[in-house]
């Protein structure tokens, strides 16, 4: 975290997009702000940020869609879904779609930057909700796998997500396992990996059925 | 004798009266017919073939296709080769009756045009028909191209069959085969429109609702969020009660547009988020509330949402926190709640005697309801309280 994190917010609510600027601490810098699809993909192409700030509703495809145009051709960037809605269809839409990351838009200044430090060093985040969710979907294990590997959650994971989903920061998380913070974080990235690449069909049925808040 | 068959319905012992799509030969009319009478198909068969000669047969075998309701069953093809077969024996009995019958009724082949007509227009006139003919326009109006066709073809039969009938029918006869066929075709013509007026009605229906609608969400608007925001804009320098007005209203936003009406709140979920409501508006502390699984609410799941809400009392008047982070976790053996705060906690050895809300309503409660409750908290590191019951078997 010696040099500032180079970072493009896209919301369509201006006003957002400032209050978020202010609120980022020293360690962040704005380099851009695009208020639809088009216009994220071209700022984000032009001034190559490390981190984008991505909201999940956008006009012209949602967040997604800048994912999806995006991701093929600029790999290095890495993206944080913010969100106000919560709907578990969103949120899971967007990470499998290649989001690092996400949290709600009510997230204190300092809690985002923290946040988007990690996802910059290639580490997930998951908000308490997420967190609540990938649990609930990977819930059902009398159901079949295809591939065990991906479409279940070890002991230890299923442990951090409960503890995020309770509340605790990683480095609280570390302190109750035992574990160092880089090891929560390994965990965290590795359900990350299984949310994005399982095809485990509850996932996408469950986020479906569950339009919760 | 549809009357008749319809009566006969009122046996218990008899199949009822259904066309069969098993063992058919067109339309599984005489097969249901003879099932329900007890009698063979092939006898019944016979019998519309028969009366086909004068008209009627045919006429009521078409009638009778859109009367009868379709039996449950597996459909299987109908039997063509049968189909013709009955077919060349009914025009094989026409012959004979045409050659040998000194005066063959001239009535009988404009009948057979009208009820060809009436075919088509019943055969639109089934629902599924209709539906499919709806969904498509391209497919409506080459309908409408056949059945103008058809129309303008049955309105030239008839005048036709006026012309010949001419020397033999007395006038009224002519007339009235003439009239009929005349109906039938303006009939088939007019169809589309009376349906396009139907549609237009509905559209007319459909508008009115989404009006309605959007008059509804407007009111509700004004309400509830036009009303908050305005509550936010007065007390714009009290910054704790614009947070407790905008996080109450994001709630009932929420709710309205998320929540499904019918979840009055039976599920633990939905009860959670109830009390976490509550007691956020309460005390004005933002509660996060994440619940895994769910469940339904009995006793003991509502003795643990007590003693849960009595942990977020506590975490919101004491700690100083400025949120509490509430967890419900309901998996099929057991419920679990956790209520963390980051405030500054406390020595629970040093708790005064006057604050007995930890020891009775928590802890006091779960051990009766047979769960448990732990609180740990340590000064200057916030408090968290587990609550754990085990769920009530259910007898399945």
């Amino acid at each position: 975290m010696s040099d500032s994190v180079r970072v493009v917010i896209v919301d369509d609510h201006r006003l957002f997009r400032s209050g978020v600027r202010a609120e980022l601490g020293e360690s962040v810098e704005v380099v851009g702000e695009a208020g639809d699809v088009d216009e994220a993909v071209t700022v984000i192409t032009a001034r190559r940020p490390e981190v984008v700030l991505l909201d999940v509703h956008l006009p012209g495809g949602g967040g997604i869609e800048v994912l999806r145009r995006v991701l093929p051709r600029q790999s290095e960037v890495r993206f944080l879904a913010l969100s106000v809605s919560d709907a578990a269809e969103d949120v899971i839409g967007v990470v499998r779609g290649g989001a690092r990351g996400y949290v709600t838009k009510t997230i204190s200044g300092d809690e985002l930057t923290t946040a988007i430090s990690r996802v910059r060093d290639g580490d997930a985040v998951f908000s308490p909700r997420l967190a609540g969710f990938v649990l609930d979907a990977f819930a059902a294990t009398d159901a079949p796998s295809i591939d065990p590997e991906l479409d279940q959650l070890t002991q230890r994971e299923r442990e951090v997500l409960r503890l995020i989903a309770r509340g605790y920061a990683y480095k609280e998380i570390a302190k109750e396992l035992f574990i160092s913070v880089k090891t929560v974080e390994t965990h965290v990235s590795s359900v990350l990996r299984k949310l994005q690449l399982s095809n485990r069909h509850e996932l996408s049925r469950w986020a479906a059925a569950r339009r919760l808040v | 004798m549809v009357q008749g068959t319809g009566m006969a319905e009122a046996g218990t012992s008899r199949p009822p009266l259904r066309r069969r799509t098993q063992g058919r030969v067109a339309f599984g009319v005489c097969a249901g017919l003879a099932a329900h009478l007890g009698l063979h198909p092939g006898v019944v068969r016979l019998a519309f073939v028969a009366l086909s000669m004068s008209g009627i047969g045919f006429a009521a075998y078409i009638v009778l296709i859109f009367l009868l309701p379709r039996a449950e069953e597996e459909p299987s093809r109908p039997d063509i080769v049968q189909l013709v077969a009955y077919g060349a024996l009914g025009a094989a009995l026409g012959l004979v009756y045409m050659l040998s019958g000194t005066d063959p009724d001239p009535l009988l082949w404009p009948l057979i045009f009208g009820a060809l007509g009436g075919a088509i227009l019943w055969q639109q006139a089934a629902p599924d028909r209709r539906e499919r003919w709806l969904a498509t326009t391209t497919f409506r109006v080459r309908q409408t191209w056949v059945r103008s066709i058809v129309g303008v073809v049955l309105v030239l039969v008839g005048i036709t069959g006026f012309l010949a009938a001419r020397n033999q029918l007395s006038e009224a006869r002519q007339g009235l085969v003439s009239t009929l066929a005349v109906v039938i075709g303006i009939t088939v013509i007019a169809t589309p429109w009376i349906i396009g007026l139907m549609r237009d009605r509905d559209r007319e229906r459909r508008e009115r609702i989404r009006t309605q609608e959007r008059a509804e969400f407007a009111a509700h608007i004004h309400d509830s969020v036009l009303h908050t925001l305005t509550l936010i804009q007065r007390s714009s320098d009290d910054p704790r009660e614009v947070q407790r007005l905008a996080r109450v209203q994001e709630r009932a936003l929420r709710t309205w547009l998320y929540r499904p009406q019918d979840d009055s709140g039976a599920s633990v979920s939905a009860a959670a988020e109830r009390v976490a409501a509550e007691v956020e508006e309460h005390h004005g502390v933002p509660i996060d509330l994440v619940t895994v699984g769910d469940c339904a609410v009995d006793e003991r799941v509502a003795a643990a949402l007590q003693a849960a809400r009595e942990a977020m009392v506590n975490a919101a008047k004491y700690s100083g926190a400025d949120t509490v982070s509430v967890y419900v976790e309901a998996d099929p053996e057991e419920l679990t709640i956790f209520v963390r705060d980051r405030g500054r906690g406390f020595d629970r050895s040093a708790v005064p005697e006057d604050r007995m809300g930890v020891k009775e309503s928590i802890i006091g409660r779960m051990e009766r309801h047979g769960g448990t409750a732990t609180v740990r908290s340590a000064p200057g590191e916030g408090t968290e309280v587990q609550v754990r019951i085990k769920r009530e078997k259910t007898d399945e």
